[in-house]
């Protein structure tokens, strides 16, 4: 029986039994737990082998998070510091003919004032697309676009020093939409000789047979979905620190994800040599994507830290993180499909249409991101994406959780409900029939290895009683499923090199602490716990032995930095080699000393041991010093770089990923037809993630997920008001509240990645792609018709009633005019 | 040099010791704890009062320190998360939040612990909903909530056999 094979290795992770768990699943309104089910297909490596992975500890940072003790980038006060304010653009889309900021430098307390003139440079995250500016030069592109800087004694006088600065515009139309930027008679954004319209990047690409899949095809499915866009809305503002030193040697901390890129692009930008910054990126409070490059404020506190001879800091305000943004791209989406009876693809089209914001960004990355993933869910024989960035006067889009993979996502889940549907198939069934196979590739060249898939459909189905409930819920009640891939990892860098993407040294001292060196940044997703577990693991000491320094250019070896998912995989596998160096001499050392070959030496509980004969044994610190004498000083250095699987085209640079994570959510919804609301009762997230190394970690990161997914799904977007961004703060920025979060039943489903550290896979993009297409599906559900544009508002919901077959269920009809 | 008003000499009373500081009369109890008295684990996300990573405890109540003024606190008893564990013992609002990694990237986390320690102190026995409402003035944008909301019944569970 199928369902033995899932069921079979299940276990409760949480320290605490919880009555409502029984065999037969869940009982309906009961507080849930966490469940973690094995579909190892690499048994003889199980958890209970392991002393650290696998256990739920608490992070290794979480004493200086609940103290108040972590010192992010805004805590950091130096002597003599200055305090830096950037003047935004009060034009949506204008030439700048004149910045005027001498009598904001005769305010006193005023320092330094800078302009666009002072640093002509152009730059961008992604090399391909180098479009802005620290501070504009000629031209504003969007409310909000950085103008002048003014660094002064304190903040409040840089803030009224703006108010001195005399800035001259020639408007022009502003593009707002895409359909606008797709038209000639507007003015372009960016000097591009090659374009007539606002266009950024168009994309083509078509594999397999796709004239023999649609003519195969007995039917053809076609729809139209809109992606609303949305913001990270980290709860800490961005921040940087910038000093030169009296060597003129500059540190910059920034609240980044990416302390490398940012390393590189200071480096390009102020055109001074990488060897003379340092990065430092502090705890950072939150990222979600939103601070994965380098932003105008910390090239200016950088450039003005240097020209003052004084320590600059600058803060964004609220208002300026929703200006700074590089949220969610709004995108415009078309599918077709062409299905056998039995549901079969046979072929697939997908546009899209991204609306980007005024700059590159990640933006051409996110535009493949759109088109392809599409294949590594469920089969496709034959697949064609057209995508297409264009820019807009809006804040620049770029990545953000999920990045470009989460908008089509929603589309294809929402369609394939429907095509499940008109075929009669039950969505769960139908699903699991089409999902892709481990160890196969897609017909755009993408290697899927590890894949848990099938597992996380039938627990999630399972678990939330999906089928019983789908056919017997009452009126405006609703159960809808989804499901989704993500990368672990981008399989290229950003920009083109052959060195490793990740690096980290491993080194014990004579105590027998350790302690690894790694470039990531930790932004809550948990970091340094993982490779602190992943290190402690490898050699045998207890979590807290390990300390973790990171994200400091001068002291760590690079890691791209914490996108992309790509943290555990890369990182992980970097710190587990560099471990296996050290834990190689250790026990070469300790063979020797207790008389075992070197192939039964184990590590654990802080000693080193004869695995036939445990009593054999030294402790670690014994091992570890007899080591440092006979090699010298006990260190390691480990590397990761993904394989290179990526097909010969144009583009396939953007896919490719060393394993994939997978996800499935089924949403219960409960609609009022009277008022349209959503309500969301409750989740059931199953997340392939190949190995829990941290089973709390990843249950919290499939919450935040869900969490996320339900304000994507039900309230969040960006909103505008003419040229204008219509809420950028976070009281009209609609967010879940604690009042709003429903039960989450998560669902850990291990599959032992044979290339991932310990077997692991990413968890935290991955899990919140399906839960926003569950909500709509479970939407469509309840009100038998459907919405076919995030965020799932009130007036979405009725005007689908007034619009579908659930007419018949609806109370009043709304007014006309809405 | 600073166009600020000049500064005025007051004595706070935080965490159970008197602070003597200077500080510009227009600025608000967030500034004058994290810029003037050093104590930056009182986190701002809004500065409008949106978002509640600033919450302090004064006189036994949760209170956004970004929407109150400094002088206003002269004389009153201000708690901050500084103050919560005594004598490098955890509050266990603090031990419960660690433990079920109730705390991502941490930075909502001190508004969180000062909104929940109040309400524990006024509702030694709450329920979910009242937790879940007791909180709603703070947002997390890491957790979903479920961790911290499990960790402040915990929490609550555990004062209470402690009584």
């Amino acid at each position: 029986m199928s369902d033995e094979r899932t069921v079979g290795d299940e276990r409760i992770v949480s320290t605490a039994t919880n009555p409502d768990i029984d065999a037969a699943g869940f009982t309906a309104d009961t507080k849930v737990d966490s469940i973690l089910i094995s579909a190892d297909p690499h048994p003889a490596t199980k958890p209970e082998g392991f002393s650290v992975v696998g256990k739920a500890l608490p992070k290794t940072d979480a004493w200086s998070k609940v103290t108040g003790a972590a010192l992010y980038a805004d805590d950091i006060v130096l002597p003599r510091m200055l305090h830096g304010k950037l003047l935004r653009s009060t034009q949506a889309h204008a030439r700048i003919k004149s910045v005027d900021a001498s009598r904001a430098f005769e305010l006193p307390g005023v320092v330094a004032v800078m302009t666009g003139a002072d640093l002509r440079v152009k730059y961008g995250i992604l090399p391909s697309s180098p479009d802005e500016e620290v501070l504009a030069c000629d031209k504003v592109r969007y409310v909000g676009d950085p103008v002048a800087a003014v660094v002064a004694d304190d903040e409040l006088t840089a803030e009224e020093a703006l108010e001195l600065i005399a800035v001259e515009y020639e408007p022009l139309p502003a593009v707002m939409s895409i359909d606008a930027a797709l038209r000639t008679d507007l003015p372009k954004l960016h000097d591009n000789p090659r374009r007539t319209n606002n266009v950024h990047k168009e994309v083509h690409l078509e594999f397999g047979d796709m004239d023999a899949g649609f003519a195969a095809a007995v039917k053809v499915f076609e729809d139209e979905f809109f992606f609303e866009g949305n913001t990270h809305a980290p709860m800490e503002q961005h921040s940087v620190v910038a000093s030169a030193g009296a060597d003129g040697k500059l540190t910059i901390w920034a609240s980044t994800q990416t302390p490398h890129y940012l390393h590189r692009i200071a480096a390009q930008v102020l055109q001074m040599p990488a060897s003379r910054i340092r990065v430092i990126a502090p705890p950072v409070g939150g990222g979600f994507g939103g601070k994965t490059e380098p932003f105008a404020h910390e090239l200016v506190a950088a450039f003005l830290a240097r020209k003052t001879g004084r320590p600059v800091k600058i803060t964004l305000t609220r208002e300026e993180v929703f200006f700074a943004h590089r949220g969610r791209h709004p995108v415009k989406m078309k599918i077709r499909t062409g299905v056998k009876s039995d549901g079969t693809i046979t072929a697939c089209h997908l546009q899209t249409w991204l609306d980007g914001g005024a700059y590159g960004s990640y933006g051409v990355a996110t535009t493949y991101y759109t088109g392809a993933l599409a294949t590594v869910t469920y089969k496709i024989p034959a697949y064609k994406f057209d995508g297409c960035r264009v820019f807009t006067n809006k804040p620049p889009c770029g990545p953000k959780r999920g990045h470009g993979t989460t908008q089509p996502r929603f589309a294809f889940e929402c369609h394939i409900d429907k095509i499940a549907d008109a075929l009669g198939l039950d969505a769960a069934e139908y699903r699991k029939r089409i999902s892709v196979d481990a160890n196969t590739t897609t017909v755009n060249g993408l290697r899927v290895t590890s894949c848990g898939l099938r597992e996380c459909l039938d627990a999630a189905e399972k678990r939330s009683r999906y089928a019983e409930k789908r056919k017997m819920l009452t009126k405006g009640k609703g159960i809808g499923i989804a499901a989704s891939a993500y990368l672990c990892g981008a399989g290229l860098a950003i920009y083109w090199n052959e060195m490793p993407h990740s690096g980290a040294i491993v080194k014990v001292d004579r105590g027998g602490g350790v302690t690894i060196y790694c470039g990531t940044s930790d932004c809550g997703q948990g970091s340094e716990s993982m490779l602190a577990a992943i290190v402690a693991e490898t050699l045998g000491v207890d979590v807290m032995d390990v300390s973790v320094c990171a994200s400091d250019t001068d002291l760590t070896p690079v890691d791209l930095g914490s996108y992309s998912s790509r943290v555990t995989f890369m990182a992980g596998n970097a710190a587990r080699q560099a471990a296996d160096g050290v834990r190689e001499k250790i026990a070469q050392v300790a063979s020797e000393k207790l008389d075992v070959p070197i192939a039964r030496i184990g590590f654990a509980r802080r000693r080193v041991f004869d695995v036939a004969d445990p009593a054999k044994s030294l402790s670690f610190l014994e091992a570890a010093q007899a080591a440092e004498a006979r090699f010298g000083t006990l260190a390691a250095p480990g590397s990761y770089a993904p394989p290179r699987h990526n097909p010969d085209f144009k583009g396939s640079g953007v896919g490719p990923s060393p394993a994939y994570s997978y996800s499935v959510c089924v949403a219960e919804v409960d609609v009022d037809l009277e008022t349209g609301e959503v309500l969301v009762e409750r989740i059931t997230l199953a997340h392939d993630v190949g190995r829990a190394i941290n089973p709390d970690s990843v249950e919290g990161q499939i919450e935040g997920g869900v969490y996320m997914g339900i304000g994507e799904a039900l309230m969040e977007e960006s909103a505008f008001r003419g040229i204008e961004h219509k809420i950028p703060n976070l009281l009209d920025y609609k967010t879940p509240t604690s009042l709003d979060m429903p039960p989450i039943e998560t669902i850990i489903i291990e599959t032992n990645d044979s290339e991932g550290p310990y077997g692991a896979k990413e968890a935290g993009q991955g899990p919140l792609n399906p839960v926003i297409p569950a909500i709509a599906n479970a939407v469509a559900h309840a009100i038998k018709g459907r919405v076919y544009a995030t965020p799932i508002t009130s007036d979405k919901v009725l005007r689908a009633l007034d619009a579908d077959g659930g007419a018949v269920l609806r109370v009043r009809r709304a007014p006309a005019h809405a | 040099m600073s166009i600020a008003p000049a500064k005025i000499l007051a004595s706070l009373s935080i965490n159970g010791s008197v602070v003597e500081c200077a500080f510009n009369p227009n600025k608000t109890l967030l500034e004058v704890l994290r810029e003037d008295v050093g104590l930056t684990g009182t986190k701002h996300g809004c500065e409008m009062g949106h978002c509640g990573a600033c919450t302090v405890i004064v006189d036994d109540l949760p209170v956004l320190s970004c929407l109150t003024l400094a002088v206003e606190s002269i004389g009153h008893e201000i708690r901050t998360i500084e103050g919560v564990a005594r004598d490098g013992v955890l509050h266990p609002v603090q031990r419960a939040l660690a433990e079920s990694g109730g705390a991502q990237c941490g930075y909502c986390t001190p508004g969180i612990i000062m909104s929940a320690v109040a309400l524990l102190e006024q509702n030694p026995a709450p329920t979910r909903e009242d937790v879940a409402q007791g909180l709603s003035g703070n947002l997390c944008r890491c957790t979903g909530y479920t961790k911290i909301i499990e960790a402040v019944e915990n929490a609550s569970a555990e004062l209470r056999s402690a009584r």
